[in-house]
């Protein structure tokens, strides 16, 4: 047993260390709000007037042909890209003009995997996980930050020796996984990924998909997830923002954008492989999800 | 404030059983996560009754504690079932940390290697250098093959772009040389071979070491770092799946770069020293400018520019050859672009420092002294 004096200690040490800036959960309706913006490289636009609100506890999928401007649109959300003009509202906190290292009680409740897995290279899988959970809750334990850094690991589907390896030593499906291990880490409320299951064999994106269904359901997660894999739009996500035009043409599950007559949209969702998705997706009595958003939280 | 997780204990019948309190989040854990593992008495049951919010890292705090007690789990909500199961099938002891050995062995282990390493090095080098001649002739066979356009980039990149802080160093640096002559001269009433000795110094040694050293950092490094990236990218692996050799592509053009420009960049460094010493001259000795200059013809031989010139290029092929080569070393992470891009310019410099002692011999054994 322990006594009072040793109870004592412990809790100066976390005090200690503990930081000061970290809030509760965000019980606002949108987690994620947008208004206006407008991005621009030189003198090509990306977006004008683009408005998004995402909804607290649901995923929703972001589509949009190659290059028009979905990863651009997450990095202006995150803070890592100036928009000219426009409000983004993370939490119901203003994102804009915030440098990326400040406002960390607003960063440490979301989790971000980049198209291209951004690990440190210079650190292993389980340190990678490590650095947010370091950087965010230093009064953790040593030992309780190895812990979690290797369930995480294995949580987002590698194998366990894969927590001791460098991001070099790792395939591209691989590092996908320990980007996502990483965006994990703290158990975020808000989770942004961009392109989760490109590259990845599709019984790999399957249990990706049904992971990040899982998380959002019990954590209460708000994902926002851009993704080219019709079968993931079709399994898990609850509405779908279709980008074209440099804004959001369209936001909605996915019967309601059928009914839409935009062709971009009749053209993705009734392409040969958007038929076989919704098939399988039928066949596979998943579509429950999809009808979730379409009645429940719509 | 917040609010942290929190435990009490309550024994009942000889069974111990902890009743946890409070949200069990990321944010909440440490200090319960710190008792629980100071407790050393045996535990039963954990009541989770009383718990709030659970995240995954507040489940597998008390997955862990249970399993470590072998206690049973009462009072979970229906959320904290589901995510004792995730983390509980999530459960793994692997090391996080590549294997290590005790210090001794390791140090053992390290020397080996480095002593094997060192070999392999100057095996891989030799075979670097034999490729880089390969392309060489390849590029003379076909010379329509070869990238003028990225010739010409070096070119500004290795050459005009120097022109301004190698002028200023070796305008500074023929200052200091003729100030510093002058004080020591004055002594036995030689003052006016501040003249031959700025001049013979600057065309011999040190316009085209300074020059050297100056090249080293800026390109030599530039050189490690920017093939390093490409290699960590995996662009030059791209480059040969297209059949575009590297090695032509580009190391020859940077290799010509250095070599055609340093004889030019000792040459301007040279003359600025000497302007420099002239300057310094007219203020402080009392000699004028012009009169500096046209001594200067007199007082230096004309095979002290030769001097220069035969090893300035020499120079250019060592700074180059090993920026690249190191760059075509880098394996792995970040870390080894900053590892290979010092040692490109370590050893660049040393190889001209030690070859610089070489030429000095070489050349007052064959009468250019
Ligand atoms: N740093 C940058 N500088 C200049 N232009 C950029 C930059 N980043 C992106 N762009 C341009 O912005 C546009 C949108 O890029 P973005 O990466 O957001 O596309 P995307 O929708 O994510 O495409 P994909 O589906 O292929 O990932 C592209 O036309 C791209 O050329
Ligand atoms: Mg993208």
């Amino acid at each position: 047993m322990i006594d009072e004096i040793e109870n004592e200690e412990l809790l100066e040490d976390v005090l200690d260390e503990a930081r000061s800036d970290v809030v509760g959960h965000f019980d606002g309706e949108y987690p994620i709000e947008i208004e206006g913006l407008r991005n621009s490289f030189g003198s090509q636009v990306i977006h004008e007037n683009l408005s998004l609100k995402v909804r607290r506890g649901e995923i929703l999928g972001v589509v949009g042909g190659s290059g028009t401007g979905k990863s651009v649109l997450m990095r202006s959300i995150i803070g890592l890209q100036m928009p000219d003009e426009g409000e983004i509202r993370v939490f119901g906190k203003n994102t804009i003009g915030v440098m990326p290292d400040e406002e960390s009680s607003v960063r440490s409740r979301w989790g971000v995997l980049f198209q291209g897995g951004a690990l440190f290279s210079t650190l292993t899988v389980a340190e990678n996980v490590e650095v947010p959970l370091k950087q965010f809750f230093p009064e953790i334990d040593a030992e309780l930050r190895h812990e979690i850094a290797r369930y995480k690991v294995v949580m987002s589907g590698l194998p366990e020796e894969a927590a001791a390896k460098y991001p070099s030593e790792l395939s591209g499906g691989m590092r996908k996984r320990a980007g996502l291990a990483r965006a994990l880490a703290l158990d975020p409320e808000l989770l942004f990924l961009d392109e989760p299951t490109a590259g990845l064999d599709p019984i790999g994106a399957a249990m990706f998909d049904s992971l990040t269904r899982e998380l959002t359901d019990t954590l209460g997660l708000t994902v926002f997830l851009i993704t080219h894999d019709l079968d993931t739009l079709y399994a898990i996500c609850d509405r779908v923002a279709v980008i074209a035009d440099r804004e959001v043409i369209a936001v909605g599950t996915i019967p309601e954008l059928l009914k839409t007559d935009h062709p971009w949209i009749q053209e993705y969702f009734n392409g040969p492989r958007s038929r076989a998705a919704r098939a399988t997706s039928e066949a596979a009595g998943r579509g429950k999800s999809v009808d979730k958003g379409a009645d429940g939280k719509a | 404030m917040r609010d942290w997780a929190d435990f009490t204990v309550e024994e009942a019948g000889g069974r111990m059983t902890v009743v946890l309190e409070g949200a069990l989040l990321v944010s909440t854990i440490a200090l319960l996560d710190r008792k629980l593992r100071a407790m050393t008495d045996p535990v039963q049951e954990i009541d989770m009754s009383r718990t709030g919010d659970i995240d995954t890292i507040g489940a597998w705090t008390v997955y862990r504690f249970a399993n470590e007690n072998n206690a049973v789990i009462v009072g979970a909500s229906e959320q904290a079932d589901i995510l004792l199961q995730a983390v509980r099938d999530s459960a793994s002891t692997a090391p996080i940390e590549p294997p290590r050995l005790p210090v001794i062995p390791r140090v053992l282990d390290d020397t080996g290697r480095k002593v094997v390493a060192f070999g392999q090095g100057v095996l891989r080098f030799l075979g670097f250098l034999g490729a880089v001649i390969v392309a060489l002739g390849a590029v003379i066979r076909h010379p329509r093959r070869f990238r003028y356009r990225a010739l010409v980039r070096q070119f500004d990149l290795v050459g005009v772009s120097a022109l301004g802080i190698v002028g200023l160093m070796s305008f500074l640096i023929g200052i200091v040389i003729a100030q510093q002559g002058a004080a020591q001269l004055r002594q036995f009433g030689a003052e006016i071979y501040t003249i031959n000795l700025t001049g013979r110094l600057s065309f011999r040694e040190l316009g085209v070491l300074m020059t050297a050293i100056m090249v080293a950092g800026r390109s030599g490094s530039a050189f490690a770092a920017q093939i390093g990236t490409m290699k960590l990218t995996e662009e030059i692996d791209a480059m040969r799946t297209i059949g575009v050799a590297p090695l032509e592509a580009l190391i020859v053009p940077r290799i010509l770069a250095a070599v055609l420009m340093m004889p030019l960049l000792g040459f301007y460094s040279a003359l600025l020293a000497i302007v420099g010493g002239a300057f310094i001259a007219d203020l402080t000795l009392g000699i004028p400018f012009m009169t500096f200059l046209s001594r200067i013809q007199e007082v230096v031989p004309i095979h002290d520019l030769w001097v220069g010139l035969v090893k300035a290029p020499v120079f250019g092929l060592i700074i180059a050859l090993a920026g690249c080569y190191q760059g075509m070393q880098v394996q792995g992470n970040s870390e080894d672009v900053g590892l290979r891009t010092t040692k490109a310019v370590v050893q660049g410099i040393f190889m001209v420092i030690v070859l610089d002692a070489f030429f000095a011999v070489f050349f007052s054994e064959v009468g250019w002294g």
